[in-house]
């Protein structure tokens, strides 16, 4: 559970640095061409089977030890307070849940159609390119799509909140001198990537609306 | 003051409980948790009813034995404190109190309020403990141990093992108590001979008995009734793995 998180982490801050490329004014050459290339260089390619079979893994682990943890406790209790648990530590399989939802959704939107070559294509200097630009600008034009992606944004924000630390405590990596700085880090990789990750369909909404 | 309780009434373990509802009057507020149930049980016993059990021993705070979950929290609303040193000044005349069993699948309910703990004795059994040899005992002095260790090592051993931790646990897991455990015995030189068979036969042990897995949300530390600190969890978990991954497969606990 702990590596395969912070394995996903890694992917996260790539994923959303890379993704910057949408802000750039070149009416989405950069994204085209970054994503062309994320595609087809193979070290790339190697390492998102990797992250596919991690985001699996990642999921079956944490249903695999939810059931077993409910298993832990077969009479529940009548009146229950929370005692110190954070809001997210408590609720990380729903939270997971709504992050699984929604990535069963954006692979669907974007990364499938692209696959299935059924995205327009677009011509760089003579070299066809995928225009998933087009598809992306497209779907964040929608309000609607761009609150469903902020509302997964805040599940992966409260998932990464307590999960970055307690990947660490599980791995037993506890310090009295470096766990304070792990849950600063903690706090500050979340808020880039999820402030990152908001930004970008905000920005191609506000800018379809002129 | 007067009081309203729902308290959990269970025959035996293989029967099914249910909530009963009691009014307990002329509770005074110098009463501690477990005086004001031994009012509840004289109204009972003159009634000629079938009084509630649970379990006490010292009623000083030390012994571990007190238990009882209190308005959705094990030992009450007060923090670091057991049940026997809850004082009913917490509640207000009128209150209505819950009180449940500890509940965890390695926790089974013998009657009304008790508990079966021993899964945390043959978790000891497996490895809590250090194997003397007999002798002369040797004089404390000479093994130095530095001061910030031996209160680390004080610190875990204030553990009472009432169970707490397993039962506010959304897991129900025991991770708090064994690694109050081991810490206690592992920092400091008498246990660190046996240290890693330790932590490998008292965490097999731990599976075995149903507990479930630690997920770090922490509320074991906070309701503890001698504030051990999760830190110990993550020092647990580092051992577990270097155990695994140094020491030939340690023979499974008996």
């Amino acid at each position: 559970m702990s590596l395969t998180g912070l394995f996903l982490c890694t992917f996260l801050i790539v994923h959303m640095s890379g993704n910057l490329a949408l802000l750039k004014n070149d009416g989405g050459r950069s994204f085209n061409e970054y994503a062309k290339f994320m595609t087809s260089f193979p070290p790339i390619k190697v390492v998102s089977y990797v992250t596919y079979f991690f985001i699996l893994l990642h999921t079956v682990q944490g249903l695999m030890i939810t059931l077993q943890n409910r298993k832990s406790r077969p009479v529940k209790y009548a009146v229950t307070k929370p005692a110190g648990a954070s809001l997210a530590s408590r609720n990380m399989a729903v939270l997971g849940t709504v992050i699984l939802l929604f990535l069963i959704g954006h692979l669907s939107q974007f990364w499938f159609r692209m696959k299935m070559g059924t995205l327009n294509m677009v011509d760089y200097n003579g070299v066809a390119h995928t225009n998933l630009y087009e598809a992306v600008t497209l779907a964040f034009s929608n309000p609607l799509i761009v609150i469903l992606y902020l509302i997964a944004l805040v599940a992966l924000g409260f998932h990464l909140l307590h999960g970055f630390q307690s990947a660490f405590r599980t791995l037993g990596l506890t310090h009295s001198k470096y766990t304070p700085i792990i849950n600063t880090v903690g706090w500050v990789f979340t808020a880039i990537v999820i402030g990152g990750f908001a930004i970008q369909p905000l920005f191609v909404m506000f800018k379809s609306m002129g | 003051m007067k009081l309203n309780l729902k308290v959990w009434r269970q025959k035996n373990g293989s029967t099914a409980g249910k909530m009963v509802d009691y009014v307990v009057d002329h509770v005074d507020a110098d009463m501690s948790f477990l005086e004001m149930l031994d009012v509840l049980n004289q109204q009972l016993i003159d009634k000629g009813d079938e009084p509630v059990a649970f379990d006490h021993d010292c009623r000083e705070g030390i012994c571990g034995m007190c238990s009882l979950y209190i308005d959705g929290q094990p030992h009450g609303p007060w923090q670091r404190t057991t049940t026997c040193q809850l004082h009913m000044r917490a509640f207000k005349d009128g209150d209505t109190v819950t009180i449940e069993p500890w509940r965890a699948q390695a926790f089974p309910v013998i009657k009304d309020l008790v508990v079966d703990r021993s899964a945390f004795d043959r978790i000891i059994q497996a490895g809590g403990y250090i194997s003397a040899n007999t002798g002369n005992a040797v004089d404390g002095n000479s093994i130095p141990i530095e001061k910030t260790v031996s209160d680390e090592a004080m610190d875990a051993a204030a553990c009472i093992g009432c169970g707490a931790c397993v039962a506010v646990c959304k897991n129900a897991s025991a991770m708090l108590f064994v690694s109050a455990k081991v810490s206690h015995l592992s920092l400091l030189p008498q246990g660190r001979p046996e240290h890693q068979k330790r932590v490998a036969s008292m965490m097999t042990q731990m599976d075995k008995e149903g507990f479930g897995g630690c997920t770090n949300t922490t509320s074991c530390e906070a309701v503890c009734p001698k504030g051990i600190s999760v830190t110990h969890i993550a020092r647990l978990n580092r051992a577990y793995i270097a155990a695994s991954l140094s020491s030939p497969k340690q023979e499974e606990a008996k």
